[in-house]
């Protein structure tokens, strides 16, 4: 039933990614059919739309006047310089700190609060380090919690780690961690910031490739905040580059998936172009 | 540690164990030597031989037993109910801060007053009964526990609340699987901190009013100088108060195994 749904939610989608034959087989081989669908996996993402945003702290404005609209299942990358305003967007979209005028909307519903079906991915992996990999996964602690925990944990290829303390983890490891517990819920929004940053080059690809293929099985719509031009080509359906608290580019990113980084001329000028918007 | 660290096997762990016991020994050798020459007069300090012999004695017609059953029960008693107090503000003052504004002035200011100063006043209040030196260990053990259980719990992280507010944690988990173990690795310094003050308030307490209890026992034998008893009482007070250490290693090493600093110096502990 999932293998099917994913198929549709494809073809929907494909103008923002163009599946090829190849991916597709992936996909097909990757979604595992294992639940019975009674904890109700939000398959397909969630839009996101956000009405004349405006956030300010005291008198200093970081956010004025935004409008976008966020298709469901499109990733989106959000480029900007430090303090531009680009991780305060992604707190206010997860509900984390309230807008200072203006409406955001996830689904149907208006964000007040913390949402349920979003998930958010920090700078750093917050694991609880007094429990051990399973426990961390599963922290919500939802009815059958070690089950979803261990199959989130072998989508993310550490199936074996489970029984181990955080602290032994490496900071790619520990990433995958967080990443695999944001999936115990099938969130419709996965909210991520800067979660690679901090990885070393080899480690942030195999990231990329990772986050990649869990998107396409999972189909959640996907802001990924990041200063890195490369990165935000490599894995988005669209770059939005923010300055000064406003949308100074928004560009589609048309390149075929599964792309390889640093090595098409298309993806080269397309990060020229953003850098000169950044 | 550069030097012994470079012996390996068990008899390398074998002789770094008697290395470490050897000047123990020897003082012990020379304090006999020296009572039994008559250079120390044993009216002063008995010889080691006279207090195992007093320990034989006391342990053969059961007083020693007795003595120690009555302070360890004493210790733990008010221990139980001054580390619990002082664990419960620490906890309330911690988590709310309205219970802070409330308590954390007064308990500060308290906290600065030695506890033992209070004595004059336990006496006509309590007597000379059990009460009253329960209610002076009591005393002693709260405030370590409920600084440190405040300390720990508002040095939790705020990344890993805010962490497990966005993971949809209740209160109530909140508190139960981030906020108490987040504060553990403190809140068990401050109860380390308490049983030391746990058995140093009991002695002076035992000292001046008590009918049983190892601090008794060493006061009576003082009366009719049996220095060696008095020396006994001491070995005994020191073992009682090695014992409580070792419990809290054992639990320190349960409950902080996620914390690699423990870890080793569990592992540390359990070689040396």
């Amino acid at each position: 039933m999932r293998e099917s749904a994913s198929v549709l939610r494809l073809h929907k989608d494909a103008s923002f990614h163009e599946a090829d034959a190849l991916a597709e087989k992936n996909l097909l081989r990757e979604v595992r059919p294992d639940g019975d669908g009674k904890d109700a996996p939000s398959l397909s993402g969630q839009d996101i739309r956000l009405d004349r945003l405006s956030k300010s702290f005291g008198d200093r404005s970081v956010l004025s006047d935004l409008d976008l609209v966020i298709p469901a299942g499109q990733l989106l990358a959000i480029v900007g310089r430090s303090g531009c305003g680009k991780s305060t967007l992604l707190r206010v979209i997860a509900g984390l700190d309230r807008p200072t005028s203006g409406t955001i909307a996830i689904g149907d519903a208006e964000v007040q609060s913390l949402q349920p079906n979003v998930r958010l991915l920090f700078q750093d992996a917050r694991l609880l380090p007094w429990h051990r990999v399973l426990s961390n996964v599963g922290i919500a602690r939802t009815k059958g919690w070690q089950e979803t925990a261990a199959a989130a944990l072998a989508d993310v290829g550490l199936a074996d780690r489970w029984n181990d303390w955080p602290a032994v983890l490496s900071g790619g490891q520990a990433q995958r961690v967080a990443l695999a517990r944001a999936l115990v819920s099938r969130p419709g929004v996965l909210l991520l910031d800067e979660p690679f940053g901090a990885l070393d080059a080899l480690t942030r690809m195999e990231m990329h490739r990772l986050l990649e293929r869990i998107w396409r099985e999972h189909g959640f719509t996907t802001v990924l905040i990041t200063h890195d031009v490369a990165e935000a080509v490599a894995l988005a359906d669209r770059v939005l580059v923010i300055r000064d608290g406003g949308i100074t580019l928004d560009v589609p990113v048309d390149l075929p998936r599964p792309r390889r980084e640093g090595a098409d001329t298309a993806a080269v000028a397309l990060q020229a172009r953003i850098l000169e918007e950044v | 540690m550069a030097g012994p660290s470079r012996l390996h096997g068990t008899g390398a762990a074998a002789l770094r164990t008697l290395a470490s016991w050897a000047l123990p020994i020897v003082l012990l050798i020379a304090w006999e030597i020296a009572s039994r020459s008559g250079v120390l007069a044993t009216r002063l300090l008995p010889a080691p031989s006279a207090v195992a012999a007093a320990f034989w004695e006391s342990l053969k017609n059961g007083t020693l037993l007795t003595h120690a059953t009555i302070s360890t029960e004493r210790a733990l008693k008010g221990l139980f109910i001054g580390g619990g107090i002082g664990f419960v503000l620490g906890v309330l003052a911690g988590i709310s801060r309205p219970a802070e504004i409330v308590f954390d002035s007064s308990m500060q200011m308290l906290r600065n007053v030695p506890h033992l100063a209070i004595i004059p006043l336990v006496i006509p209040w309590f007597g000379i009964g059990e009460e009253a030196k329960i209610f002076l260990v009591a005393i002693g053990t709260a405030f370590p526990l409920y600084l440190n259980t405040f300390h720990g719990i508002r040095t939790v992280d705020p990344k890993l609340i805010e962490m497990a507010r966005v993971y949809g944690l209740g209160p109530v988990p909140l508190f139960w699987r981030v906020i108490l173990p987040g504060a553990m690795p403190s809140i068990l310094v401050g109860l380390r901190f308490s049983l030391g003050l746990m058995w140093l308030t009991l002695i002076v307490a035992e000292t001046i009013s008590a009918s049983s209890g190892i601090g008794y026992m060493t006061m009576n034998a003082r009366e009719f100088l049996q220095t060696d008893v008095v020396v006994l009482g001491i070995i005994v007070y020191a073992l009682l108060g090695k014992l409580a250490d070792f419990i809290t290693r054992l639990l320190e090493a349960r409950a902080l195994a996620w914390h690699p600093t423990y870890r080793r110096t569990v592992t540390r502990g359990a070689t040396s």
